[in-house]
């Protein structure tokens, strides 16, 4: 009769078991969020990050913002009287990885964007206590003063292509996401003029304040002022959302 | 192979693994509490996927059964949904103890003009303990937490000057639509001496005035005339426009120029020079249609209690 015993003194067995015993987890738990009809919302207005915004991401990924600050909004009412409307699958569908989580030791930012000033975010991340005495974010200043790389920003552009994010290489994909984004939204999309693109939103936005410089902050500050800001829940019934669940 | 542990228990089952000659492993098997624990937590599985979402189906899942949700939907009519969190909160806003007693209030604040808040006591606790939590989550990062500001960067709340005007109306606008601080930066546009002599000019303004007599006269023609063109904001008394967002300079409250913290007359000088030199620039975010009308009103009440109000 075949034993619990055999696989628990055969390592060779017991890796085969346990490896089909997780892949049956992971068909189960994952592979339907790819085939059910109703994970992700049908919303206006969410798009894939601009150049600038992209890169200020990044940046926050290398300092490890993440580690503190979570980009998800539970739909709890504490949390919706502290950060706003509960985070929707939407809103991270181009987002890779994702930047949810469930430790926070800092605020919840998937809605901070438009919330403070540039000029506070810059004050904020060189010396948080200088605005805000009882935090204990560490100081970030070097984003003042590192100049912004922004070479390989095409390659970087073109990696998240690779894995679904529609950012455009070609005429017909540029048409495709006019007809998706509108043509404003499209031309920032456009990996060919990339560069010339990050350019122009630093220039003409200024995040970090100090003009003719871009620095790391412009970048961040970019990419932190729009987190949540791209559906507008007003356009929308709430019943609407629960009928994704 | 030994059938007697090595304390001399008989009859005792071993794993039949013998160590250093002498060492063995029992084989007993797990006890009862923990087998009946294993199948307890097997036939809970079975009552949650009855009940809740649980195995997908197709294009679907499983929802579960027994505990649907109705709520309200945004056109008044009645949904009744399969059990998730969404519906839940949505429905906890609707029905649930906390919110209706919350919403009671609300609605309250809502259909009463700033006179009649303000006249109520019972109102305005209410003011107090909701907007103080609001204020704190949205308006403190910038102001503190306690409203008191941070010199040089963000004004002061708790104090009488109000920068944009202290009436409801004005604070009211202030919180709704944000406000753009703009001084232009005077850097390369006057000498080392006429800033000097601006600064004491604007210092003796507020009574503090130091003992070259010609210099703060010098400074006056600058801001008084066309050369400096202070005047235009900060009026030719000194006391600010309010459309402009322009500082008081004849009182004792500072917001930029960190006069107060300065010991010596020549260190307060280099603190007004500062601000001239650099200029001011500094937005304060709309909160219209960020935030609930009614959650506006109630930090416009208490905002504009904070400072005595005008």
């Amino acid at each position: 009769m075949f034993k619990h015993e055999t696989i628990e003194t055969n390592s060779g067995l017991l890796i085969v078991l346990s490896l089909v015993a997780m892949g049956i987890g992971g068909l189960v738990e994952i592979v339907p969020l790819f085939h059910i009809n109703d994970t992700i919302e049908k919303v206006e207005g969410v798009r894939p990050y601009t150049p600038l915004e992209l890169r200020g991401r990044d940046i926050y990924q290398r300092e490890g913002c993440y580690v503190c600050h979570s980009q998800m909004i539970r739909p709890f009412r504490d949390e919706a009287l502290r950060y706003g409307h509960y985070s929707l699958a939407a809103e991270s569908q181009y987002d890779h990885p994702f930047q949810w989580g469930s430790k926070r030791t800092g605020p919840d930012l998937a809605r901070v964007g438009g919330k403070y000033s540039n000029e506070w975010h810059v004050q904020h991340l060189k010396a948080p206590r200088s605005v805000v005495p009882e935090s204990i974010m560490p100081n970030y200043p070097w984003l003042l003063e590192r100049s912004l790389q922004y070479a390989d920003i095409a390659d970087r552009m073109r990696a998240l292509k690779k894995v679904g994010v529609p950012y455009s290489l070609t005429k017909e994909e540029y048409d495709a996401n006019v007809e998706k984004f509108g043509e404003d939204v499209a031309k920032d999309l456009d990996i060919n003029r990339a560069e010339e693109n990050l350019l122009a939103e630093a220039q003409k936005e200024n995040f970090d304040g100090i003009p003719g410089k871009l620095t790391e902050m412009d970048a961040l500050v970019a990419y932190l002022q729009m987190l949540g800001t791209l559906v507008d829940f007003n356009k929308y019934d709430e019943g609407y959302f629960v009928e994704f669940r | 192979m030994s059938n007697a542990d090595n304390q001399g228990r008989k009859g005792a089952e071993t794993t039949g693994h013998v160590w250093d000659g002498d060492l063995q492993e029992y084989n007993n098997p797990v006890p009862m509490w923990w087998t009946w624990a294993f199948y307890g937590t097997i036939i809970f599985a079975l009552v949650y996927w009855l009940l809740y979402p649980a195995w997908p189906v197709g294009k679907g899942f499983t929802t579960g059964t027994f505990n649907d949700i109705t709520f309200v939907n945004k056109k008044g009519e009645e949904v009744t949904t399969h059990w998730n969190t969404r519906a839940l909160f949505l429905k906890d806003q609707q029905t649930g103890e906390q919110a209706v007693k919350q919403r009671e209030y609300l609605d309250k604040i809502s259909q009463s003009s700033y006179q009649e808040i303000m006249q109520d006591p019972d109102k305005m606790a209410f003011v107090n303990s909701m907007a103080k939590v609001l204020f704190a989550d949205n308006c403190g990062p910038c102001h503190g937490k306690g409203a008191n500001g941070v010199v040089g960067l963000y004004p002061n709340l708790r104090d009488d000057d109000w920068l944009w005007g202290g009436t409801i109306e004005e604070v009211e606008r202030t919180i709704k639509h944000g406000r753009n601080g703009y001084m232009p930066s005077f850097a390369g546009v006057f000498p080392k001496e006429k800033l000097e002599s601006v600064a004491a000019y604007v210092l003796s303004l507020s009574g503090i005035v130091g003992e070259d007599k010609a210099k703060i006269e010098e400074g006056k023609h600058i801001f008084q005339g066309e050369e400096g063109g202070c005047y235009y904001c900060h009026t030719d008394k000194g006391t600010g426009l309010k459309s402009q967002g322009a500082a008081n300079l004849a009182d004792k409250v500072w917001t930029i120029a960190n006069v107060p913290a300065a010991a010596t007359y020549e260190e307060k000088l280099a603190a007004v020079e500062k601000v001239i030199v650099e200029g001011v620039n500094r937005e304060m975010p709309a909160w219209q249609g960020r935030l609930p009308e009614e959650q506006l009103k109630l930090l416009t009440v208490y905002i504009h209690q904070l400072g005595g109000g005008k």
